[in-house]
């Protein structure tokens, strides 16, 4: 029987999550067992301690405050409106709610049995999923292991809505290639060739490929004179040839086209070479697939013999990182990829500025990056952050030296101004005599911002500490690094100091409507996702693993699972905090690359349900471990 | 001659019908009682020659809106107006699952049970089923039935001698989003909804129980 109402309850239901990833069936049978709840404003739908409902609540209209009561106060934990969940936790924990759900407007909630979601439940792991992630934010402890899966705040199952990655998908490769007999002969199989307008043409017997001959045969053997052109094909063509089934991916077609040092494979019917052909899948294939290639970037990068090549490589770049992004491709993987390139980029532009130079460099040095770039966690085009440190050197010659090293560096900064990374607009480059500084002097510097700790040199700290070595020696840079540790060591109130620098953006609550919610209720509706998501996780790992003295990671996922092994107990609150800070540098470049900017700023009307509920759940982890950093360090009494 | 005066043999399901209203133990407490919120699309305004195309129905019981609990039904139509086509959508040979009138009925009434009806007009639209019972030799209703338009009328504050409010007012006025407009089944969710609202006003100033309710009810219960 036809049922308009439970389909228009389907269709508002569908876009929501969890139910986004139910299959229809099962959200018909939710949609048409809904009961739908007209609520006042200021009512209450439950209270906490009560026993729990039988159904959980999805807001169709209005918006229902949570409360929670801690003695005479209502502390707001969140807003829900339209599409969100609430009241769920206890049924299926089967517990008294822990909040209050109060309409804060007339609201109009759909309730649902939990008995039709635990069938469910028991089938979609999705859904599972999800819940235990929903639960997560509201419940104390949402770190427990759950042997069925972790937080939501899982890269996981956000490209479980993928085809996943682009190395594991399978190849697309041409079907009806162009083919001919082994008795052909070379000009006429030229000629099919050129009118076909291919590269390469298979033999075949029977339907099975038995050789091939490309345009690199051509010229090998034709041109050159060596076989006539009246031959047989037979004479030229590369034989046997490489078959595979047609479920190939592109992973295993790159390692066969490398191991055999070939261009193309044959795909036939059963994936042997006796069984019919199919297609023909090519290198050329694959590179349009991929959209570029790293390794033939960073190829081409060691060829480059001026700046401009170095900037087409930059903007190739930024395709493969759209590329990767749409492919949702894990996200440590991209930015891996990138800062390689980055950083590939940054050594040739060095070795070309040094060319440049009349003399060779007079000292032993070093080329740093600084900030995101020393963390590798630069994904899109942002300003250039450098500095550069060289050997000590008598008296006499410090002046000779450093202005060496400003023009070298002036040079340097120029060229990766010209390939796109514009000039820091704070002048934090090793072109700034503040920062092109001998061994001894960066030591001084780095001890004084320890023993001196200025909110001026609290903010350096937290730039000039994620340092890498692009170029140079590295010793040079471990000693700087020692000389680091040993200031903390010897002035650990330091810690501290970083510490409350650290939480000065605690996260906010969640959002509502295009408003986010704040602790302290504040609304705004552009979201920072810099300072107030990406900047805490960084300051967090910076900060612990300096107090471990945990030298030579400079990559917050990396300082994490470094610091996870120092405090084992304490795994699961790391782990979701590199979780939600995947997620969130995710989020930032795939902002980024659709509005063409830093996407540091977020205007939260462009996002959609989904993706603030994927964004909510990083906020949890980060306000646990400010938390815990404000225990730890004691900075309830700093403030 | 004596015959026409003697009680006419009902079918099965009105005898039904009549029994669950008369011996109904559900309405002496509010939780307990079945609304079921009711439109019906027809071919016009005629009670004599136009026809029911469609009834939708969904039950409402202790504030909630159950929508396990709706009804919807198509009729196969003799009678066919493209006058009101515009209004309804439901072509003479639409898409939907049709049904003969007296079947449609039929299911009606068993759908209906015990409860009270609520509409809005809820005399045109009775009336519409009366005149269709009557062709089948039965009827009228037996069900108690409520207006959302006496109810708005009695707790209104304002504008208590207006002449009669649309659904699409009423609507405004409890800000009830209008989706579906002129289904049967639509019209019967929004009227659902308008119930919902108007009960919760009333119960702050009045017991809410069956009988207040219905003595809302001026114009139908005289």
């Amino acid at each position: 029987m036809k049922n308009t109402i439970a389909e228009r309850i389907f269709d508002f239901l569908k876009d929501f999550p969890p139910f986004d990833v139910l299959n229809k069936e099962q959200l018909f049978k939710i949609s048409s067992n809904v009961k739908v709840i007209y609520i006042e404003n200021e009512s209450f739908v439950f209270k906490q301690t009560e026993a729990p409902h039988e159904s959980f609540y999805v807001v169709k209209d209005g918006a229902i405050g949570l409360y929670r009561t801690m003695e005479n106060d209502q502390i707001l934990v969140d807003i829900c409106d339209e599409g969100d969940i609430f009241g769920l936790r206890p049924l299926v924990q089967n517990d008294n709610y822990l909040m209050s759900a109060k309409a804060t407007e007339e609201s109009i909630l759909y309730a649902i049995s939990v008995e039709i979601l635990k069938e469910i439940i028991q089938t979609n792991d999705k859904v599972n999923k999800f819940l235990i992630a929903s639960f997560s934010t509201n419940i104390k402890t949402p770190y427990a292991q759950q042997n069925y899966g972790q937080l939501f705040a899982n890269e996981e199952i956000i490209q479980a809505n993928n085809t996943g990655l682009s190395d594991i998908q399978t190849a697309q490769y041409s079907k009806n290639p162009i083919s001919c007999s082994k008795t052909t002969t070379i000009k006429e199989a030229a000629i099919i060739m050129s009118t076909k307008r291919v590269g390469s043409i298979l033999i075949v017997e029977n339907k099975n490929p038995i050789g091939i001959i490309t345009d690199k045969d051509l010229r090998l053997k034709i041109a050159t004179g060596l076989i006539s052109i009246s031959e047989k094909v037979s004479e030229i063509m590369s034989s046997p040839v490489i078959t595979f089934p047609e479920k190939i991916t592109i992973a295993e077609a790159q390692i066969a086209m490398i191991k055999h040092k070939i261009t193309h494979l044959c795909i036939t019917k059963d994936g042997t070479p006796n069984s019919e052909l199919i297609g023909l899948l090519s290198e050329h294939d694959i590179v349009v697939l991929h959209g570029n290639n790293p390794s033939v970037l960073i190829k081409e990068l060691k060829r480059a013999k001026n700046v401009n090549t170095l900037k087409y490589i930059r903007e190739k770049t930024s395709n493969l990182l759209t590329g990767y992004i749409d492919q949702k491709i894990p996200i440590v993987f991209i930015s891996n990829i990138i800062s390689e390139i980055t950083n590939a980029i940054t050594i040739k532009a060095i070795e070309l500025s040094i060319e440049e130079m009349e003399t060779q460099p007079p000292v032993k040095f070093g080329w740093l990056a600084l900030g995101s770039q020393g963390r590798k966690e630069q994904l899109l085009i942002t300003d250039q952050d450098n500095a550069l440190v060289f050997e000590d050197v008598p008296k006499e010659k410090y002046e000779e030296t450093k202005t060496y090293f400003l023009k070298l560096s002036k040079i340097i900064t120029e060229k990766l101004n010209a390939v796109g990374y514009e000039y820091c607009p704070a002048d934090m480059m090793a072109s700034n005599p503040k920062w092109c500084l001998s061994l001894s002097e960066w030591k001084n510097q780095f001890n004084t911002w320890v023993t001196k700790p200025t909110e001026k040199a609290i903010m350096m700290c937290t730039i000039f500490f994620d340092y890498n070595l692009v170029y140079g020696d590295a010793k040079l840079v471990d000693k700087m690094s020692e000389s680091i540790f040993k200031s903390i060591n010897s002035f650990e109130i330091f810690l501290n100091f970083l510490g409350r620098n650290a939480l000065i953006n605690p996260p906010p609550l969640g959002f509502f409507r295009q408003f986010l919610v704040e602790n302290n209720g504040e609304h705004k509706d552009q979201f920072d996702i810099k300072s107030r998501a990406l900047m805490p996780i960084i300051d967090a790992a910076r900060l612990i693993s300096l107090s471990h003295n945990l030298k030579g990671e400079n990559n917050t996922i990396s300082r994490f699972q470094k610091i996870i092994q120092v405090e084992p107990q304490n795994k699961d609150l790391y782990l979701s905090c590199i979780d939600a800070f995947k997620i969130v540098l995710r989020f930032r470049t795939e902002q980024g690359i659709k509005n063409n900017d830093s996407g540091r700023y977020i205007d939260l009307n462009t996002l959609t349900k989904s993706e603030k509920l994927r964004l909510k759940g990083c906020f949890k982890p980060i306000k646990d471990i400010q938390d815990m950093l404000n225990i730890r360090y004691n900075l309830s009494q700093m403030m | 001659m004596f015959r026409l005066f003697k009680r006419k043999s009902y079918p099965e399901f009105w005898k039904q019908h009549i029994e669950k209203v008369s011996k109904s133990k559900n309405y002496t407490n509010y939780e307990t009682i079945r609304f079921v919120a009711l439109d019906t699309e027809t071919t016009g305004f005629d009670y004599d020659n136009d026809r029911i195309l469609c009834i939708g129905a969904i039950a409402i019981k202790n504030n909630k809106i159950k929508v396990n609990d709706s009804f919807e039904v198509y009729i196969k139509q003799d009678v066919f107006n493209k006058e009101t086509v515009k209004i309804h959508g439901i072509r003479r040979n639409g898409n939907e699952v049709k049904v003969s009138e007296e079947e449609a009925l039929i299911k009606f009434i068993e759908y209906l049970d015990d409860a009270i009806i609520i509409a809005h007009h809820t005399k045109f639209d009775i009336t519409m089923i009366n005149e269709a019972l009557k062709r089948i030799n039965v009827g009228p209703l037996r069900s108690k039935q409520l207006d959302t338009n006496f109810i708005h009328k009695k707790i209104a504050t304002e504008n208590q001698f207006k002449k009669l409010f649309s659904l699409d007012e009423l609507c405004k006025i409890y800000n009830v989003k209008m989706h579906d407009r002129h289904t049967a089944s639509g019209d019967a969710l929004i009227t659902a909804y308008l119930f919902l609202k108007l009960t919760t006003k009333y119960k702050k100033n009045n017991a809410l129980n069956l009988t207040e309710l219905i003595r809302t009810n001026y114009y139908l219960s005289s």
